[in-house]
């Protein structure tokens, strides 16, 4: 496990200095912009159109229900761009990187093969929770500056968004182990959307209140943790809404936000080391 | 002291193809062995093997003593894949100290301008490996498989992408390696540099070792040639030792020598009649 620093050194560097990091760099650079445009221009938009006193929403905070709302889609934004980075990182780290010639020199080395997966998921973790991290705090200082709204929990949700992309690189990285680049990036995108599609599905359950419906997304979101670890941070920014606001946000796209409750870190930790066995399984019986 | 590379029945099998198939092989210590064969004879497999990064589906290897692919076996050798790159984006001097570092190598700096030296690339230590000839990255890939002075080195195709002194410049390096007693298993398809380095050859045939020796002990006697007064006479089948007998006889016949050259087959003859002329 020696070697365990200087592998994840060496992608460190790797994904400071790859084209992959000043496009990604680019990409959030503009996220962040066209955020703060909407941010201010909707925030401004609902002052301007606060609802009567006699109106049924009058009861609503709009500034707690537009502060929340873009906090949300910027949380879903950032956990697509982490997905991005973590999928770039990781996506041909076995099989791409041994066709390409650039895995052979290091698997020859006295290094386990176990420690170099161990290393290049520690590195890939780490540059993707920060960033997501980093993004996550830009969109909110850009909440609080354009609506003087800041989220009920602002540390939890972004744990768990790194957590999520943590898992992330993960898959992309068992999925490295027997796919080419290009076919483990369709699929970890596919299982990125399969997600996202449950996490819909449970928002459209609850709606239609079908337990059917419900159950199915909390079984995918169980399956593909990242999801149960979104919903339950989209859950906390709002965790201390009630009364009237709480119901229009619950009409939002925050319906199928649920908490997941005390099992999900647990359920997390126990899903990334059986990922992490069955990549370190199948990598040590790998012919290269 | 063990032998620096051992292969007993080594077979490895791709479902209903058969790589490698039984093969027995030896590398002594500081010794240059040359693995040749057509493609596709079990060569890179054998040295895959050897390096732990393809199982033997039966059989044994071992380096220097410790089993093919452990952490010990690896610690003593150095291996150039005949496929390979290195990340563009780092310099010739970065790589060498990453591999350092996993190699467990306490060279430093010394070793590492050391190893640029040895291979010509000592003015490329600071660029960039994307910006460098396919040729100087192979000249690296060979410095970089003698990072942690290894007792034992794979080189598969070390030439495969040099120019005339390329080549020239790794054949200086294998005989400093000789001179260091450094064993190296060399797969290429030049047979005129495995003649020109090699202790040894083995020649691979369908996975299975279908000659093996000093390339001196494989050829055989083609015959005396003798230039005499305005001619050339051939005594075919007569070997090295039937030449002053030859020259005798012409010479009290009445004849005038000139010259006098043993025929000998070539490797190429020698590994055309090991492997069969339809390869």
């Amino acid at each position: 496990m020696r070697a365990v620093p200087v592998i994840v050194g060496y992608a460190l560097r790797e994904s400071l200095r790859r084209r992959v990091f000043a496009v990604v760099l680019v990409l959030t650079v503009a996220f962040l912009g066209l955020f703060w445009l909407g941010a201010d221009k909707a925030f401004e938009e609902s002052r301007e159109l606060a609802p009567p006193p006699e109106a049924v929403l009058a009861g609503v905070d709009a500034q707690e229900l537009t502060g929340a709302t873009l906090f949300g889609l910027s949380m879903f934004g950032t956990l697509f761009l982490g997905t991005v980075l973590a999928a770039f990182l990781t996506l041909g780290v076995v099989r791409g990187d041994a066709e390409r010639g650039l895995l052979q020199p290091l698997v020859v080395r006295p290094v386990g093969r176990t420690a170099l997966l161990f290393a290049r998921f520690l590195a890939a973790a780490l540059v993707c929770g920060l960033y997501v991290c980093a993004v996550y705090a830009g969109a909110l200082v850009i909440t609080w500056a354009t609506g003087d709204w800041v989220p009920d929990r602002i540390v939890s949700p972004a744990v768990q968004l790194a957590a999520g992309v943590a898992v992330i690189a993960a898959i992309s990285l068992l999925g490295s182990v027997f796919l080419t680049t290009t076919a483990n990036g369709i699929a970890v995108f596919m299982i990125f959307g399969a997600g996202l599609v449950a996490g819909l599905l449970g928002q459209i359950g609850e709606v239609l209140e079908s337990d059917t419906l419900t159950r199915v997304a909390e079984i995918c979101s169980w399956v593909l943790p990242f999801e149960a670890l979104y919903q339950d941070g989209l859950n906390a920014i709002t965790a201390d809404s009630s009364g009237f606001t709480e119901f229009a946000l619950e009409l939002g796209p925050f319906g199928g936000a649920q908490p997941a409750g005390a099992f999900l870190w647990p359920w997390t930790l126990a899903y990334l080391l059986l990922v992490g066995a069955a990549t370190a399984g199948a990598f040590v019986r790998k012919d290269l | 002291m063990a032998a620096a590379f051992t292969a007993r029945g080594l077979a490895k099998r791709y479902g209903a193809v058969t790589a490698l198939d039984g093969v027995d092989l030896d590398v002594e210590e500081g010794e240059l062995v040359g693995l040749l064969g057509p493609n596709g004879a079990g060569k890179s497999t054998l040295v895959k093997i050897g390096c732990g990064l393809v199982r033997a589906s039966a059989g044994k290897a071992t380096v220097c003593g410790a089993p093919a692919g452990s952490p010990q076996a690896r610690g003593e050798m150095g291996y150039l894949a005949e496929l390979f790159r290195f990340p563009g984006w780092c310099t010739a001097d970065e790589l060498l100290t990453l591999h350092q570092r996993l190699a467990g190598s306490h060279g430093g700096d010394p070793e590492r301008a050391e190893l640029l030296e040895l291979v010509g690339l000592a003015e490329a230590r600071g660029r960039r490996i994307e910006g460098m000839s396919k040729g100087m990255q192979q000249r690296l890939g060979i410095a970089q498989a003698l990072v942690g002075s290894p007792r034992f080195l794979f080189l598969d195709e070390p030439t495969s992408a040099l120019d005339p002194v390329g080549r020239r410049t790794v054949r200086k390096l294998l005989e400093e390696l000789r001179r260091r007693g450094v064993a190296v298993l060399l797969n290429s398809h030049l047979l005129s540099e495995i003649e020109l380095v090699c202790d040894r050859v083995a020649i691979l045939s369908r996975g299975r070792l279908v000659a093996e020796g000093r390339p001196s002990d494989l050829a055989r006697p083609r015959g005396v040639e003798v230039d005499v007064d305005g001619a050339t006479r051939v005594f075919a089948g007569a070997r090295r030792e039937d030449a002053p007998r030859i020259v005798a006889e012409l010479v009290s016949g009445g004849e005038q020598v000139f010259g006098v050259r043993v025929l000998e087959s070539t490797l190429e003859e020698i590994y055309l009649e090991a492997v069969g002329e339809d390869h």
